[in-house]
């Protein structure tokens, strides 16, 4: 009776689960086909599900939007800030993590709390000081701001991972005379690759994804593809076939790279929340 | 055995030599985040002091000028109330389906991968696009599939974004998010120690009773975390507002950030979005105090 019952429950699952992947997919399914219809189609009523497909829109996208540009610019300051914010962060979460101190539950609340502060309310003043020193619109501005927007996070994404490596394999180490760099380049860094790389895949998502900094410190020469699509949406707000390509080809990139790392995404998504 | 060789007059030069070893590690992402967390906010109160517009400058002090006129701007209560709200429902909504999916996805069925895939997908969608999408190929009131389906229905269409703004953009921001929740919600479940589900089966526990007794408060942790990490991206949700509405219609979706970038880069005034930034800062740390003592409890 209980494998009746188990059998329906798993079909329950099943349907349920199609479902709601299928729903939840479907606006990026939408997008994905109208990129690829001519603009009458991508408006036409009753929707189109069948069309003769054409890859105009993106020929004509790539002539507004230079696209392989700014697409270099996201993959630069996603790539970089993320790797700028583990070198930065990885050495304090591993004292944090195994040198705890009176201090360090409040320091670790410390830089939670900076993550809190809005940007905006920082906006004019980090805007002012990078016209001051000639850096708006470049690339070094907005590597630097995304890895400090970011740091916080990454901080404690790695001090949860540190946090579940036994301390006690690390002081045998140490008994067996083993040095720092022995323990790193033997222990710690095995120990803790699949923490770091899931962090730095979280760090690299949300880096791509960073709009409001983009937005408002960054123009046409170090704009990443989120700037991109932005002000092409405000010059091509009609034209939705056109603007459906350059949003498809602006998420493209990191929705494979997603698809492809989801496994170890998953894994690491849980902030030391589960013990 | 070895821990009696411990006595109490050693330690204080072995944390003077711990101290002195640890410091250069953590001393690089402090002083970052000392340097981002502090000159800014010094600068933002200095301006908000200030009587500074950049069409007309120079600075000149202003005293409580900005405050009171922040103060007693008509739409700054409406503001607040926004912002709570593009905070707290996609809160609400995230956290309810993510756990509701979660249950779903966790089990293996034919094609559990790939379906989890699909519903993850949104989280990899950054939010100028996912507000696009939303606001071209669903809530157009003419050619939109919203209005579409709403016509074969035999109903009027809605025009979302001049009759029902709020919901249009809590819609967009859910959606965005609500694959974030069901990933750490997921993680979260399946680190559930099987056998308690199980032993709970045996003394007769019904499914519902299950999920009430045993998978529920093992998710309290993770659910806490959760929402305190989507309370700080909602605090400062501001694409999905730039694409769609701009803020209106009047102020309907203006938000603190939207409120500050509205004043600050399109009327130029430097001092009064300045006094907004202070205020919103205000915001965040009642809000951040909150959480922070949830999290506390975390580490």
């Amino acid at each position: 009776m209980a494998t009746t019952q188990q059998r329906r429950h798993d079909t329950v699952r099943m349907i349920l689960g199609w479902i709601v992947g299928l729903i939840m997919a479907f606006p990026v399914f939408w997008m994905g086909l109208a990129a690829f219809k001519t603009e009458q189609d991508a408006a036409a009523i009753p929707p189109k599900l069948f069309f003769s497909p054409t890859l105009e829109n993106f020929v004509e996208m790539n002539e507004r939007v230079n696209y392989l540009h700014h697409a270099l610019n996201s993959i630069l300051v996603s790539g970089t800030s993320t790797a700028l914010a583990i070198l930065l962060a990885a050495p304090a979460a591993y004292v944090m993590a195994f040198y705890p101190t009176k201090r360090t539950r409040s320091l670790m609340l410390w830089m939670l709390s900076v993550r809190f502060m809005p940007a905006v309310g920082a906006l004019i003043p980090v805007y002012l000081i990078l016209v001051y020193l000639g850096l708006i619109d470049t690339l070094s501005a907005l590597i630097l701001i995304t890895c400090l927007a970011n740091l916080p996070l990454i901080v404690w994404m790695l001090f949860s991972y540190f946090k579940e490596v036994p301390a006690e394999i690390l002081e045998a180490a140490r008994m067996d005379g083993a040095r720092a760099l022995t323990q790193l380049r033997y222990l710690l860094i095995p120990l803790t690759a699949p923490g770091i790389s899931s962090t730095a895949l979280l760090g690299m998502i949300l880096a791509w994804n960073e709009t409001f900094w983009c937005i408002n410190i960054t123009a046409t020469k170090s704009g990443t593809l989120a700037l991109a699509i932005a002000s092409f949406a405000n010059s091509e707000g009609q034209f939705w076939a056109k603007l459906s390509a350059a949003s498809i080809a602006s998420v493209a990139p990191i929705l494979i790279f997603g698809w492809i790392t989801q496994r170890q995404l998953v894994r690491g998504l849980t902030f030391g929340a589960v013990k | 055995m070895a821990s009696t060789t411990t006595p109490i007059t050693v330690p204080a030069r072995a944390r003077s030599r711990r101290v002195m070893k640890t410091w250069p590690l953590l001393l690089p992402s402090v002083a970052v985040l000392a340097l981002w967390a502090f000159v800014p906010l010094v600068l933002t109160l200095w301006y908000s002091f200030q009587n500074y517009n950049l069409q007309m400058p120079p600075a000149v002090f202003g005293g409580l000028i900005n405050y009171e006129y922040l103060l007693t701007d008509p739409d700054l209560p409406g503001v607040v109330f926004n912002t709570l709200i593009m905070v707290f429902v996609p809160l609400i909504v995230t956290v309810v389906l993510g756990t509701a999916f979660a249950v779903i996805y966790d089990g293996p069925f034919p094609g559990q991968p790939i379906a989890r895939i699909l519903v993850i997908t949104p989280f990899f969608v950054m939010p100028t696009v996912a507000a696009l999408v939303w606001k071209n190929l669903f809530f157009h009131p003419v050619w939109g599939l919203f209005s579409w389906l709403q016509q074969s229905l035999g109903m009027q269409p809605i025009d979302w974004f001049s009759s029902h703004p709020m919901t249009a953009i809590i819609i967009i921001i859910s959606w965005a998010w609500t694959p974030f929740a069901t990933l750490i919600l997921l993680t979260a479940m399946q680190s559930l120690d099987r056998e308690q589900i199980e032993a709970a089966r045996m003394d007769g526990a019904k499914s519902i009773a299950r999920f009430y007794y045993v998978v529920l408060p093992h998710l309290y942790r993770p659910i806490a975390v959760l929402v305190m990490l989507e309370t700080v991206f909602f605090l400062s949700t501001y694409a999905e507002i730039y694409v769609t509405t701009m803020g209106g219609p009047g102020s309907a979706t203006t938000n603190i950030p939207f409120y500050i970038y509205s004043r600050a880069l399109m009327g130029f005034d430097v001092g009064l979005a300045s006094a907004a930034g202070v205020f919103a800062i205000i915001i965040a740390n009642i809000v951040a105090f909150f959480f922070v003592r949830i999290m506390s409890e975390q580490i």
